[in-house]
């Protein structure tokens, strides 16, 4: 006990409180997780109950007439698997072009001195002010007049390179030692070679954080699809989930059951791989 | 003829960075000239067709038209009302986690942050129900304490703080790790030290804490402020649905982005919107510069 609690000390966490400190601070805790986790619960109850029950004054906890019927009836209405399916093509073909031009970019910017390097560098980052906002609407234009307006090529395409994770992968790739390098290229390793057998198996840590990042932002990306999809087919889930739920606004019984049903998939994968989300994100999200 | 080593290096860098650039140029690049082109010009589609060179007066259109600066005024309050009570609470619970004798602090942590991997859409319309003004548990909650509740996203006073449940609710966790993070690379000495010297628990907080933990603020406070400057999804969800138009009641959630996507999709008006567009990146392009301004100070220990 005193030993982990020393170990703790010596990895900056703050001192020792007093016993009665302590009770306090587990108390708050444990309050603020209740609240955070609360509206999931109420979601999950309302999800079971008929209408008549959640619109009910006193609210129940627990389904007092617990009913299947909003999920029959969600997956009878709203074309989930497809839903699903759309998003995790999307997410998925996104994340291995991002990952690729990045680790790709990155390490010739940070291994290799050639002319104009730092002029790209610099270029690359600057763009990284300008929001997507900017962009969105000539991509729409572009996409249109190519023909790529509702499909996965169209959905992808503007997300398929990102200046973040050139900047990260290029950080990253540099922290490598040179020596391995040289010693591949004297043993007449090609180019390629040392970047797909040397560089990129160093690279996990990061290309892991960079995937959950771009598996995210792809995932909760909102605005490119309610623009480029018009078919029920090619709309991804939370499009779909959108305009199922915008046309059943009153039917709360229906709307939790299609937003418990819609979050189960990243919720799982999260639950699975927490340490490594959490983690990606404390890398990925200090974008300095 | 053969190539000189460094030479061919040069090549393989080039060819390493070709499809980035490729890319970089046609999705990037491109649309960003693009869009400066349109917002130049008076550029519609749809039935009526037509762009004609106008100079900069979809400029002086937007700036000075009533929706628009209602629109700015409203992600104003947007962004004044999230970033400080997410930050102010992120911090507090990322302190809180901090300290040794937090038992279970992984669980904690995953607890806080599960709501950062909830889909927006599903969450917004999850508190859309929960802040439902006569059924929702929100007010019935308040009812208990004989408090009554607003209507919230009926109300126009209240549809901003309504709105900005969601992203404060979700954001909590992201930036709590962030925080952790920061709070991790703070030395253990600095207090062990500032305890030999006998300052109490607050002093400590505000002058090694804060101080020390300052670059991680601003980065975090600039992150928040430009994500809610593009704030979108949560009022397209909460304020839409039906036949309503999003950014309701009486324009009260009106955001610029909504404003954006309303001239450029709903109207067509691309110039214009375009226009609207580098007024945002305006906007974000000064909260950049502080950020990089505050962060190059010289800083020491």
């Amino acid at each position: 006990m005193m030993r982990t609690a020393y170990k703790r000390l010596e990895r900056g966490y703050l001192p020792v409180l007093r016993p009665l400190g302590v009770l306090c601070l587990h108390l708050l805790l444990t309050a603020g997780a209740v609240i955070m986790i609360l509206p999931l619960l109420w979601m999950l109850s309302a999800s079971f109950k008929p209408l008549s029950e959640i619109l009910q004054v006193p609210p129940t906890w627990i389904p007092k007439s617990p009913t299947l019927r909003n999920y029959a009836t969600v997956f009878q209405q709203m074309a989930f698997a497809r839903y699903i399916a759309n998003s995790v093509i999307v997410a998925a073909v996104t994340v291995v072009c991002v990952l690729l031009t990045s680790a790709l970019g990155g390490y010739a910017l940070s291994k290799f001195q050639f002319p104009g390097r730092d002029f790209i560098f610099i270029a690359i980052l600057s763009t990284m002010m300008i929001p997507f906002q900017v962009r969105m609407i000539p991509l729409y234009v572009m996409v249109y007049q190519v023909g790529l307006v509702n499909t996965y090529a169209g959905l992808i395409l503007p997300g398929a390179v990102d200046a973040f994770g050139i900047f990260m992968m290029r950080q990253y790739i540099q922290s490598l030692p040179n020596d391995l390098i040289d010693a591949a290229r004297m043993d007449g390793a090609s180019e390629p070679g040392i970047f797909w057998r040397i560089i990129l198996p160093l690279c996990g840590p990061a290309l892991s954080a960079l995937a959950i990042f771009t598996f995210m932002w792809s995932w909760e990306s909102f605005i490119w699809p309610l623009i480029v999809t018009n078919t029920e087919q090619m709309l991804t889930l939370p499009i779909g989930l959108s305009k199922f739920s915008g046309r059943y606004l009153t039917r709360y019984d229906l709307t939790m059951a299609a937003a418990t049903v819609s979050i189960m998939p990243v919720l799982l994968v999260f639950l699975i791989l927490q340490r490594r989300f959490i983690e990606g994100i404390a890398l990925t999200g200090i974008k300095g | 003829m053969r190539l000189t080593p460094s030479r061919r290096r040069t090549l393989w860098a080039y060819a390493f960075l070709a499809p980035s650039l490729l890319f970089f140029l046609v999705i990037v690049v491109a649309p960003i000239v693009y869009a400066f082109v349109m917002s130049l010009f008076d550029w519609t589609l749809g039935a009526a067709a037509h762009r004609y060179f106008v100079g900069l007066r979809n400029y002086a259109d937007i700036l000075r038209e009533p929706l628009f600066l209602r629109s700015l005024s409203n992600t104003g309050r947007f962004v004044l009302l999230m970033v400080p009570v997410t930050l102010v609470l992120s911090l507090v619970l990322a302190i809180a986690l901090n300290s040794a004798s937090v038992v279970a602090r992984g669980l904690y942590r995953t607890v806080y942050f599960v709501p950062v991997v909830i889909s927006m859409v599903a969450a917004a319309f999850v508190w859309r129900w929960l802040l439902e003004p006569s059924a929702g548990p929100v007010n019935y909650v308040l009812s208990v304490f004989h408090i009554k509740g607003p209507g919230w996203l009926k109300d126009p006073n209240w549809a901003i703080p309504a709105v900005s449940i969601v992203g404060i609710w979700r954001d909590i966790g992201f930036y709590m790790v962030i925080f952790l993070s920061g709070l991790q690379t703070i030395p253990r000495e600095f207090y062990e030290a500032a305890m030999v010297d006998g300052a109490g628990p607050w002093q400590r907080f505000w002058k090694i804490t804060i101080p020390l933990l300052n670059p991680t603020i601003v980065l975090a406070t600039v992150m928040a402020v430009i994500s809610d400057l593009q704030i979108f999804t949560q009022v397209w969800v909460m304020t839409g649905g039906g036949s309503t138009v999003p950014g309701g009641p009486l324009h009260s959630t009106r955001t610029l982005v909504l404003h954006i996507y309303q001239a450029a999709f709903r109207t067509l008006a691309m110039g214009y919107a375009s226009a609207g567009a580098f007024v945002l990146f305006a906007i974000i392009f000064v909260f950049t510069l502080i950020q990089l301004r505050i962060l190059e100070r010289p800083f020491e220990y």
